[in-house]
């Protein structure tokens, strides 16, 4: 690569954070080069420095970080030199480099239009009048995507759905023309269909502008949908670079390859379990000496991976890894290259004969919406309507949706957070049934026990002011009679079980991670040996190593326990994952639902088939038509017609004036869809 | 080779900044608390003063009642830990005597200090007996001069020859207890009440939340002027004592409840409140168990930051006369003795009464604004 062709030069940054024991390196030594016109996308898990890298680029670093070393050049000025308040720095900041963020809402502001945001970043770097600036903001506006941009010029953040607002900053951003943009995880809290709109936008703008575009994240799908280039960067500093076709096809480093065996992959085999990265991130103060990775790394070596630190080694074209097992030690390092292969586990699922163990008859949950001074009650969301479905013993159920189209109220109201306001759910206890709304006494009891809950937050659903032992036998506490002893032998059991210390009973727990919290939350459900567990997205908040080894670790309970689970979550590669069967929610109906396979490899609703074409790294291939613009409605609208007649672009006549039910299809699924026999739909996941 | 186990128990050293995982919440409050310098600080104020306010017969050097017409409005006299003997000092610790003239103008005594008269303070001298916590008797005194009956005003005197510093010690011990006794009973109001809103919401929350925004629209000076007003005269001071602390904390519950009921109803969509109500925990136990234990720390804070404003409703209501009465001694009525601007221009040591006010006030809300930020789960 000629220096011609580069924009932005990073070599040998180091940033330290002043802490009470100290200042901790967050980034150490990252070497990083963006070309013009290209996106590079820089990937790694949380609290690996990527945020603190981009921040340090546009100099807008939190005051307690400090970069030691190292230059930023762009062009041939050296971002790190310039003074903080000089002319220069702020030609720099928005001007000829834009930033992005997760959270638009608390980049833009809410006090002024989205307009008016726009044309102040014009206005700070050119000189150019309010009319001119206007029509500019309204062409760029155009220009994002944004639905009658006229009008959504003068609206406020708050008046826009999810999506749009992520428009509006990339406007903001985009303006004056910058010539790089940094994106740090700008799709992350995006529904899957949005994202895939906002990446096809930043890509389409990308080649309009020739700008080259940053782009963070933790996903490789996004990595695979969007990059040219990747970096991935583990505690600060690059382990491994090169084109993304190349890293992702062929990794060379183990980080890289331990993070493509852990995404939940839509290729092949489902249910192949999947190789987690053991451990997670150490915190940057807790840096290990050598090579950082070597705590992780199966491949680790003593004397070597502990003592120096790798230099990157050039491994292809433009491809460099940094890892002893590819320099001057290679030798040292028989790779087992066929040790990375998952041991073949078999778990064969023949649940289709399987008794039910829960059955949901028309089941409705409604929420009134209440306005005024009185709270009248003026109308009613229905978050649930009509779902009907059966949990076999043994199997897993998938249960996926976008935000808002009610999956969680509906496992809510399963275990009973929630009163359903029609409809039956029956739970086929040991000694007969269990109709969950009139049960009480001794039988809400075995109820209890038998249907368990896992919540998607790790830390809020953790009493803080209690000890792990009491939060795990709590349940046993209140509805058996077991002394406390035998409580806590039991805890001591339950904690191997999930493979944590049975020392970390006393604990409280803020001492734990993430990961390890979310451990002991399933530890909790376990406690009273429950039969059903509910999982309400009890992965999303979790780091793509760590997500894989939770899931993992649900499997094997499944197996040695003979659990039950309705596993709720937005992310259709967790679903593939873990579910037997799959049901799709629409606007708080089941749209479709069937096996896995069935579900993934021949779609029969039209939202199904628009939720494989969104998933990030298989749109590409597809028929761009296919993306869906919009949001689920949130079921306050009086039912006429199919609730996703409005987004689908096969909808008929009939499909505005009537409601589809669910129905058998040829291939196995039920789907509610009025043209599910006409239509032949396409999956971009192809069967192994 | 290193190789790592995936089944194998995490081990608990990925990262050990966060200690041994043993540490209650409380410890963490604790230590969280002990870095903030001012809270600190101001706990330690607080406690001496509570300490002054549990033996002020012990630390006082006379009585509240002991009084000298000879030394009517005498000026506060300096302190010193030694003489210079020819040169040399010389450990002796005293204080300078009077020299009064009589102005026959203004009819008052004129006090100057004397450079000669050295009268003798030592620790641990008799006094007149008293009853220490009202168990012990003793007349053991911390300090005081050597020679019973000298003039000894470190804070002046009154214009009735009362030694100020002795009385404001005596005032601390019904000035800071009215806070407590206050808070307390506002405590229960606002738990009970602001707890009956957060739990049961709708329309009782509804009833509620408006009543306390009447009760708070009401101006408080001239609600309990006109609540103090219907004190009966003749009630023993005692009894006065109790109806005045009812009196502070009719209006005090309110902002306590609305903490409480704010407490309530954020901690119940907290997910881990839920995973209660899944285990089969009824809602005595939800509460008890579950929700109170993460808002105690809070309570206590919001408690600390409601004594100030206790002290200084006592202190107003006594300035104004219509407080507590003497023979009752609080900063508030000791402060009435500087009520016109001639007072204060002959005597300003009579504010003095204010600087304990000050101290203590400024002490309290230090320390509650300290257990406060130490009771944020969500900052670190």
């Amino acid at each position: 690569m000629t220096s011609s062709d580069t924009l932005l030069d990073i070599s040998d940054l180091s940033i330290d954070f002043t802490t009470r024991n100290g200042p901790v390196r967050v980034v150490d030594g990252l070497t990083l080069s963006l070309p013009r016109g290209k996106t590079v996308c820089l990937v790694g898990e949380s609290g690996c420095g990527k945020s603190v890298t981009a921040k340090s680029i546009l100099r807008v670093l939190d005051l307690q970080a400090k970069i030691t070393s190292g230059t930023i050049r762009l062009g041939d000025s050296d971002i790190t030199a310039l003074h903080l308040d000089s002319p220069e720095l702020r030609a720099v900041r928005g001007g000829k480099i834009g930033m992005i963020h997760q959270e638009p809402m608390s980049f833009l502001s809410p006090l002024y239009t989205v307009g008016n945001q726009i044309i102040e970043a014009l206005q700070l770097h050119r000189k150019i009048d309010a009319k001119t600036a206007r029509a500019a903001a309204i062409d760029m506006l155009r220009q994002v995507g944004m639905p009658e941009p006229e009008t959504r010029v003068d609206r406020y953040v708050f008046e826009l759905s999810g999506g749009q607002r992520q428009r509006a900053m990339i406007a903001m951003a985009l303006i004056c023309q910058p010539r790089l943009l940094i994106a740090d995880e700008p799709t992350t809290a995006l529904d899957v269909t949005t994202q895939a709109n906002i990446l096809d936008l930043l890509r389409r703008l990308q080649a309009e502008q020739g700008m080259a575009v940053l782009f963070i994240t933790h996903d490789l799908g996004v990595v695979e949908e969007i990059a040219d280039e990747v970096a991935v960067m583990y505690l600060g500093r690059i382990v491994e670079q090169g084109p993304a076709a190349e890293v992702l096809a062929n990794p060379k480093h183990p980080y890289t390859r331990g993070l493509l065996a852990s995404m939940p992959r839509l290729d092949g085999d489902f249910n192949r379990p999947l190789r987690a990265i053991p451990g997670m991130v150490p915190a940057p103060a807790n840096r290990p000496s050598g090579c950082p990775f070597r705590t992780r790394c199966d491949i680790a070596r003593a004397g070597i991976c502990d003592t120096h630190v790798p230099e990157a080694v050039t491994v292809g074209t433009d491809h460099s890894a940094a890892c002893h097992a590819l320099g001057e030690f290679a030798s040292q390092f028989a790779l087992p290259a066929t040790a990375l292969q998952p041991a073949a586990v078999a778990t064969n699922v023949s649940t289709a004969k399987a008794l039910p163990l829960l059955r949901v008859e028309r089941l409705t949950k409604v929420f009134p919406i209440r306005k005024g001074f009185l709270e009248r009650t003026v109308g009613h969301v229905r978050a649930v309507s009509e779902v009907s479905f059966t949990i076999a013993r043994g199997e897993t159920l998938g249960l996926v949706g976008e935000s808002g189209c009610g999956k969680s109220t509906l496992a809510r109201t399963l275990v009973g957070l929630h009163r359903a306001d029609g409809g039956t759910i029956t739970f086929e206890a040991e000694d007969g049934p269990i109709d969950i709304h009139t049960a009480k006494g001794a039988i809400a009891r075995t109820l209890r026990r038998d249907m368990r809950m896992v919540f998607q937050d790790p830390t809020g659903s953790l009493n803080p002011r209690m000890r792990v032992r009491d939060i795990i036998g709590e349940v046993l506490e209140v509805n058996t009679t077991m002394s406390r002893a035998e409580i806590y032998t039991r805890v001591e059991a339950l904690l191997g079980e999930v493979g944590l210390s049975p020392d970390y009973a006393t604990r409280y727990p803020h001492a734990f991670s993430g990961g390890q919290r979310q451990r002991i939350a399933i530890a909790r459900a376990l406690a009273s040996n429950p039969r059903l567990v509910i999982a309400d997205e009890a992965v999303s908040a979790l780091d793509v190593s760590v997500q894989t080894q939770i899931i993992n670790l649900m499997k094997r309970l499944q197996e040695n326990l003979g659990l039950t689970y309705l596993f709720v979550s937005h992310d259709l590669g967790v679903i593939a994952n873990v579910s037997d069967r799959v049901a799709v929610m629409y606007a708080g109906r089941i749209v479709e639902m069937g096996a896995t396979e069935a579900i993934f490899h021949t779609p029969c609703h039209p939202y199904t088939e628009a939720l494989l074409a969104a998933i990030p790294g298989k749109g590409r291939r597809m028929n761009p038509s296919l993306r869906i613009e919009g949001h689920a409605p949130s079921g306050g609208a009086t039912e006429r017609g199919c609730a996703f007649a409005v987004r689908c672009r096969y909808a008929s006549t009939q499909c505005r004036s009537s409601v589809p039910v669910l129905r058998p299809t040829g291939s196995g699924q039920v789907v509610a869809c009025h043209r599910a026999d006409d239509l032949s739909l396409a999956s971009p996941v192809r069967a192994a | 080779m290193t190789s790592i186990d995936p089944s194998a128990p995490l081990a608990p050293t990925d990262d050990p900044v966060r200690g041994l995982g043993n540490e209650s919440q409380w410890q963490l409050t604790w230590r969280k608390f002990v870095r903030h310098r001012l809270g600190v600080a101001g706990g330690i104020v607080v406690l001496l003063i509570y300490v002054v306010a549990l033996i002020p017969e012990f630390l006082a050097p006379v009585t509240l009642e002991a009084y000298n017409p000879r030394y009517t409005l005498a000026p506060p006299q300096p302190f010193a830990l030694g003489v210079q003997v020819e040169g040399d000092w010389q450990f002796r610790p005293h204080v300078k005597g009077y020299e009064a003239v009589i102005d026959y103008n203004s009819g008052r005594r004129i006090f100057t200090i004397s450079d000669e008269e050295i009268i003798d303070i030592g620790l641990f001298v008799r006094g007149e007996p008293y009853r220490l916590l009202g168990l012990i008797e003793s007349d053991l005194r911390l300090f005081g001069p050597l020679n019973a009956g000298d003039p000894f005003y470190l804070f002046g005197a009154d214009r009735l020859g009362r030694d100020n510093f002795s009385r404001t010690i005596y005032g601390t011990r019904i000035s800071m207890t009215i806070g407590l006794v206050g808070v307390a009973i506002s405590l229960v109001l606002g738990i009970l009440i602001g707890g009956i809103s957060g739990l049961f919401g709708g329309l009782v929350d509804n009833l509620i939340q408006r009543n306390i925004e009447f009760i708070q629209s009401v101006p408080s000076i001239p609600l309990w002027i006109g609540l103090a007003a219907a004190i009966p005269a003749n009630i023993p001071p005692l009894q006065v004592y109790f109806l005045i602390t009812v009196i502070l904390s009719i209006l005090g519950w309110t902002s306590l409840a609305r903490v409480v009921r704010g407490r309530f109803l954020a901690m119940r969509s907290e997910d881990f409140v839920k995973a209660a109500r899944l285990d089969g925990c009824g809602p005595v136990r939800v509460i008890f168990r579950h929700m109170l234990p993460s808002f105690v720390s809070h309570i206590i804070a919001v408690v600390t930051l409601a004594i100030p404003g206790m002290i200084l409703a006592e202190t107003a209501l006594s300035y104004l006369g219509i407080g507590l009465r003497t023979p009752i001694v609080s900063w508030g009525v000791l402060l009435q003795e500087a009520q016109n601007v001639r007072t204060i221009a002959s005597a300003p040591w009579l504010l003095l009464p204010g600087a304990a006010v000050v101290i203590s006030v400024l002490s309290l809300n230090f320390l509650g604004d300290g257990l406060r930020d130490a009771a944020d789960p969500y900052d670190d």
